[in-house]
């Protein structure tokens, strides 16, 4: 009797017609996507048919896309400075957060308020004096000068410190008597310790690099060192009575991203969730 | 210097490692943090379009944007995408996490539906929905408009109806966002306060209420601030889908689009920094704002 009120009330109407609508409201929010691909395999005749399956589904569209634009090699300045600043933000935000958090040293609550008060500091406010100093430096239009404002952040060193201080100090007290010194104190026993906050931040610094698009578009002006989004902008400004091939450009740029999603759901989600509370 | 990095104390050596690691660090923050902002408040009082010295001109920057048109317009613009989107994302995204926070079958995959938009490149999405908003035959919301025999509308178009049109991808990416926060911060509400209003006779719309609202206090007080703060910033969307120009007629333009026009179109440096000044500023309140309401009451 029991079981099937409890069978009852989880199957109750209510909640099948909320898990409908639930899931209707779903399907309406990838519709976008779904439309771009669909899109990206019609051939151009098709492009006024508002039916979503292409009839005749071709790769035509992407052929073209990797043959005659620079979409290639944009994606591979994408690829390129993503992965560039993931590595360096991985490598100084923990070393940072770590300090911060497991040192004692006079100026560290400084350093810390410091490194913290940046996170006010909207980028729009720095690209003008960035673009002034990469014009002097000669970094403009070069992948050094897309990268180098990104090499660190306030938000990656402040969730590093907040997981380092949950590594027992007893554990690093116990390496300094086996004769490590700190930097190796740090690499070989502290890191492998906070692996599930590295892989979100290296996540979360890779997804927000590969879709950047102020400072990439202000710091390039040659075709050839364009970063996906930057480069997508001009060539969707140009091609833009070729709605499949602007489809087809948009999806090139969106995939690596669902992909990194469907492997990485349960990592982005949760890493959200955390930057949330903590913030 | 060996000799003399050992006779240091423990606390010593630990400073001189301390002060190594923080070394290159500090010398980024100051370089590409904090000279940075300084130099874009000493910019907002010059007269400076890249050539030659910038020219100190005092407030008069500051004087130029309070009887600009356009930049009035743009403050207009911001305000509207922030009072638009921020209750309208808000309200949504709260219905979606109260009703998928009791969803137990296929919860990941309904959440997955639901945060997906807000990873994806924003300038890619920007091109997809200006093509949605396309005059028939070619765009999708006008051939659904005729299919059921309502007139075309001009969406992008139109003085009236583009800035909505632009904000509503915004609004879209942002639901996810927000609605993996208020998922986080509904679980975080002990079951037990639910049992006992289920104890007391309570129903649904008093537990809401009297129980879950109040205690989402904090996430919804984060979410308000974040979320501004993005609407505020508005910009890939609005490039991308008006030629850069927040046309027609600048009735698209957000104060992010102006200062990108101002700096990097017509280089009047010192004009563009005055007008990220003000959006520092805007931030500053806003950020001041939350960490006042959150201080917990004692």
């Amino acid at each position: 009797m029991t079981i099937s009120l409890a069978w009852a009330d989880r199957v109750a109407p209510g909640r099948i017609v909320a898990w409908t609508v639930l899931f209707l409201g779903g399907v309406v929010m990838i519709l976008p996507f779904v439309y771009m691909l669909a899109t990206s395999f019609k051939d151009n005749s098709e492009v006024y048919d508002l039916s979503l399956l292409p009839r005749h589904p071709t790769l035509e569209n992407y052929v073209e896309l990797f043959e005659k634009t620079a979409f290639a090699r944009w994606f591979l300045s994408s690829l390129l400075t993503s992965t560039v600043t993931t590595i360096s933000v991985l490598f100084f935000d923990s070393l940072v957060g770590y300090t911060l958090a497991k040192f004692d040293f006079r100026g560290r609550g400084l350093v810390f308020v410091a490194i913290l008060s940046t996170l006010m500091i909207p980028t729009e406010m720095l690209v003008i004096p960035w673009y002034v100093m990469a014009k002097t430096m000669g970094w403009l239009d070069t992948y050094w000068g897309i990268v180098f404002p990104g090499l660190m952040t306030g938000f990656g060193t402040f969730l590093m410190r907040q997981f380092f201080d949950s590594v027992p100090d007893d554990l690093i007290a116990a390496a300094r008597l086996d004769g490590l010194n700190e930097f190796q104190i740090w690499w070989q026993v502290a890191m492998p310790l906070v692996t599930p906050a590295l892989s979100a931040l290296a996540i979360f610094v890779f997804l927000g690099n590969w879709t950047a698009f102020l400072w990439p578009l202000i710091a390039t002006s040659s075709k050839s060192l364009y970063t996906i989004p930057v480069g997508l902008a001009a060539f969707s400004g140009e091609y833009q009575t070729q709605w499949e091939m602007v489809m087809t450009g948009a999806s090139v740029a969106t995939l690596p991203v669902l992909f990194v999603f469907i492997l990485f759901q349960k990592y982005i989600v949760n890493g959200v969730m955390l930057a949330g509370l903590k913030g | 210097m060996r000799g003399s990095y050992e006779r240091l104390t423990i606390a010593g050596k630990q400073a001189v490692w301390a002060w190594a690691f923080l070394a290159v660090p500090l010398v980024f923050y100051g370089v590409v943090r904090f000279y940075p902002t300084a130099q874009a408040f000493y910019l907002s009082f010059t007269s400076w379009n890249l050539l030659g010295e910038a020219r100190f001109i005092g407030v008069d920057n500051y004087v130029r944007l309070t009887q600009d048109p356009v930049f009035w317009k743009v403050a207009v613009n911001s305000f509207e995408y922030v009072a638009l989107g921020l209750p309208i994302s808000l309200v949504l995204s709260f219905v979606i996490a109260y009703y998928l926070d009791r969803v137990r079958f296929g919860h990941a995959l309904l959440r997955a539906l639901y945060f997906l938009p807000h990873l994806t490149t924003a300038a890619a999405m920007a091109w997809v929905w200006r093509w949605l908003y396309q005059p028939v035959p070619v765009g999708v919301f006008n051939g659904v408009l005729a299919d059921i025999g309502l007139p075309a509308q001009p969406f992008l178009r139109s003085t009236d109806q583009a800035l909505p049109a632009v904000l509503a991808p915004a609004i879209w990416a942002m639901l996810g966002f927000q609605v993996v926060i208020f998922l986080a911060g509904l679980k975080a509400i002990p079951r037990s306060y639910y049992e006992a209003a289920d104890i007391d006779g309570a129903g649904a719309w008093r537990v809401l209420r009297e129980i879950t609202l109040p205690l989402l206090r904090p996430t919804l007080v984060f979410l308000i601030v974040i979320s501004s703060i993005a609407f505020l910033r508005i910009f890939d969307y609005v490039y991308n889908m008006t030629n850069g120009d927040g046309g027609p007629l600048d009735s698209t333009k957000p104060l992010v689009l102006s200062i990108y026009q101002t700096a990097f179109g017509r280089f009047d440096m010192g004009y563009a920094s005055a007008q990220t000044v003000v959006l520092f500023f805007i931030l500053l309140a806003l950020t001041l704002l939350q960490m006042r309401l959150l201080r917990k009451p004692r």
